[in-house]
């Protein structure tokens, strides 16, 4: 008895009296500490990728940061607030240039009191790309129609006048700047498109005539640089054409670039083409509908939706390709920018720098704005393939 | 032999006598220097069921693509319901428009919803209204038995599903023959069935149908004549059981002795 009482004694009994050691915490895989770790310090070379890249941010940032926005000079009307003085030995972008020229990089030579109707015009086409790009827009068919009929036929009117309305007749020579840029890339945009389609088709076709055609024209275009392109349109042009019906100097570049971008964009859309199985003409002909109907109803929406990312970088490359419209004399954007930084008032060392940086935003957002939309509809095509 | 002879009785006897559907006569192609087709010679009548079978690269894909011109022929003559087929481009829609087909591979638009698919014909090729169009879309829906898969895109049906959708397009455009490219040899085994009822019933309707098909029990319970091919040539066409029971080319039995284990 005297033993189950000793075992039974709380003294002897086997109770833990202080908690465990808490375990060490889990891996943290979520939160800013989680995404730090997989992302930048997974393994060896992920961590030297992210020490180089530290240190070239280290490396330029500040210097870019004081050059653009710290030493900066905001505000100023000639080169005197630009220059270093002993008050003020370090002087970054000069701003004050490109905020007081700003006028003559969007419009060029247009009439100061005139100048509305580019506005209006940035209008008229800003709301017709916003109808088009987004994609859960109501109407998009009317979208179309307003993009690719209705906006150039009132833009054309808009811009280059119509005395009877009361718009004043404006020559395209005074015409220039970011003005100049989007009318090239617009048009370029605009026509290459079905152009474009059209010469796919053509190269797809059955008739030798049209086939022919349609591969002379794009591998004639394609191995010509587009410099060439333009230095025909603008000077070899008028030595054919009587001197009274020599198109104007800004339609011929427009024509040059929007026959360039169109055998370009012939072969994007062919290789779209040719993406789509045979088996869809072949039921789209059982089913009974003309070969337009088919091509319309059938193959190209498919074609063109697998095509969006390709004709998206076309778009990219056209729109910088817009800047050698220059070598024909005509003022677009990065001309204006090259004409305003020889201004003998504004002759300070960072004024051309400043201009080119300018000019440098200017194109990355609008390329950028490009690709990241394609990319959206890229995304959003994936998204539906899966249904 | 026995099951299927009562079914074979509820079909009403084809005229043969009766006005022609398709004449071919005397059909060549080559691919190149390949003869696909040789001195193809078939008549084949109003209501009639044929069942074309063969080894593959016998050429009869070829032969029933000739009939809605999907494939050119080289020589001889192509009537169908009274339209010869030549170059003449308005011939050729007059007779893809009264001649319906079924592919191997669906071919359904894959952007277009299961109702679109069937509206769409109607619409732009009988100029018929919208409302019209997608009534008759869903009659047929509910002939192939799936009406409630009306809003869905043809990726998210199974084979089968999608196969009795492509057979409703082809029916929404009230063709006078319906040609078959080897219906059900692209569909899983669990999912022939439900595609060859659909047949069945379309020939009990009295369809006039051409199918390329090694469904032989389908061949013994619908087709009025089976036609076997080889090397692009007819080599015998026979009611089905004279076909099956006493083939009278060598080259038919042994063709019989390998499907029919």
């Amino acid at each position: 008895m005297s033993d189950i009482a000793t075992i039974t004694d709380t003294r002897l009994a086997f109770v833990r009296t202080k908690p465990f050691d808490p375990l060490p915490p889990p891996i943290v895989n979520s939160g800013a500490i989680g995404w730090l770790r997989q992302n930048l310090f997974s393994s060896a070379l992920n961590i030297l990728l992210t020490a180089f890249c530290v240190l070239m941010i280290a490396w330029l940032g500040p210097p870019l940061v004081k050059f653009l926005i710290i030493d900066a000079v905001w505000d100023g009307a000639s080169r005197a607030d630009c220059i270093a003085t002993p008050q003020r030995p370090e002087v970054g972008a000069c701003w004050a240039f490109v905020i007081e020229r700003l006028g003559f990089f969007t419009y060029g030579f247009y009439p100061a009191d005139q100048r509305w109707r580019v506005d209006v015009f940035f209008v008229l086409l800003a709301f017709g790309i916003g109808w088009i790009t987004w994609l859960d827009a109501p109407r998009r068919d009317l979208g179309m129609i307003y993009f690719f009929i209705v906006v150039p036929l009132l833009s054309f009117f808009l811009l280059v006048g119509l005395p009877v309305l009361g718009l004043p007749y404006v020559s395209t020579a005074q015409w220039g700047g970011i003005l100049v840029t989007i009318v090239v890339a617009w048009v370029g945009i605009v026509v290459s498109l079905p152009f474009g389609v059209l010469l796919a088709l053509g190269r797809r076709s059955r008739m030798p005539v049209v086939r022919m055609a349609s591969v002379i024209f794009i591998e004639f275009v394609r191995g010509v640089p587009l410099i060439t392109v333009l230095f025909m349109a603008s000077v070899m042009l008028p030595l054919f054409v009587p001197e009274h019906l020599t198109p104007d100097k800004l339609l011929r570049a427009l024509i040059g670039v929007a026959l360039f971008a169109s055998a370009y964009m012939a072969e994007v859309v062919r290789a779209g083409l040719q993406a789509i199985p045979k088996g869809q003409y072949e039921a789209a002909m059982a089913v009974g509908l003309s070969y337009w109907q088919a091509m319309r109803l059938i193959v190209l929406p498919q074609a063109l939706k697998i095509t969006i990312p390709n004709i998206v970088n076309t778009y990219i490359g056209l729109f910088k390709d817009t800047t050698l419209v220059f070598i024909v004399g005509i003022f677009d954007f990065l001309k204006t920018i090259e004409a305003a930084r020889g201004d003998v008032n504004w002759a300070a060392p960072t004024t051309s720098i400043t201009g080119y940086a300018f000019a440098a935003m200017f194109y990355f957002v609008f390329c950028y704005a490009m690709s990241r939309y394609a990319r959206y509809v890229e995304h959003r095509l994936r998204a539906g393939d899966r249904r | 032999m026995d099951a299927t002879a009562p079914v074979r009785s509820r079909f009403k006897p084809a005229q043969l006598n009766s006005a022609v559907a398709v004449d071919l006569v005397g059909v060549h192609k080559w691919y190149g220097d390949f003869h696909v087709l040789r001195d193809i010679e078939l008549r084949v009548g109003k209501g009639e069921r044929i069942v074309i079978c063969g080894p593959s690269g016998s050429g009869k894909s070829t032969m029933i693509r000739c009939i809605n011109r999907l494939e050119e022929h080289q020589r001889g003559r192509i009537v169908v319901d009274g339209v010869e087929l030549t170059s003449d481009v308005k011939k050729i829609d007059e007779v893809r428009r009264d001649v319906g087909m079924v592919f191997q591979h669906f071919n359904l638009f894959p952007h277009l919803t299961v109702l679109e698919n069937l509206t769409l014909a109607p619409i732009w090729v009988r100029k018929m209204p919208k409302a019209d169009a997608e009534e008759i879309a869903t009659h047929y829906l509910r002939r192939v038995k799936i009406p409630e898969q009306a809003a869905k895109y043809p990726g998210q049906l199974s084979g089968g599903q999608q196969q009795r959708v492509a057979i409703a397009r082809a029916l929404c455009m009230s063709p006078k023959i319906m040609l078959f490219d080897e219906p059900t040899s692209a569909l899983d085994p669990e999912m022939v069935k439900e595609v060859l009822d659909t047949m069945v019933e379309l020939a009990q309707d009295g369809m006039t149908m051409l199918v390329v098909t090694h469904e032989m029990g389908f061949a013994r319970q619908v087709a009025n004549r089976i036609v076997f091919m080889d090397e692009g040539q007819i080599v015998e066409v026979n009611a089905p059981e004279p076909f099956f029971n006493n083939p009278q080319h060598e080259r038919t039995k042994l063709f019989l002795s390998q499907i029919l284990h």
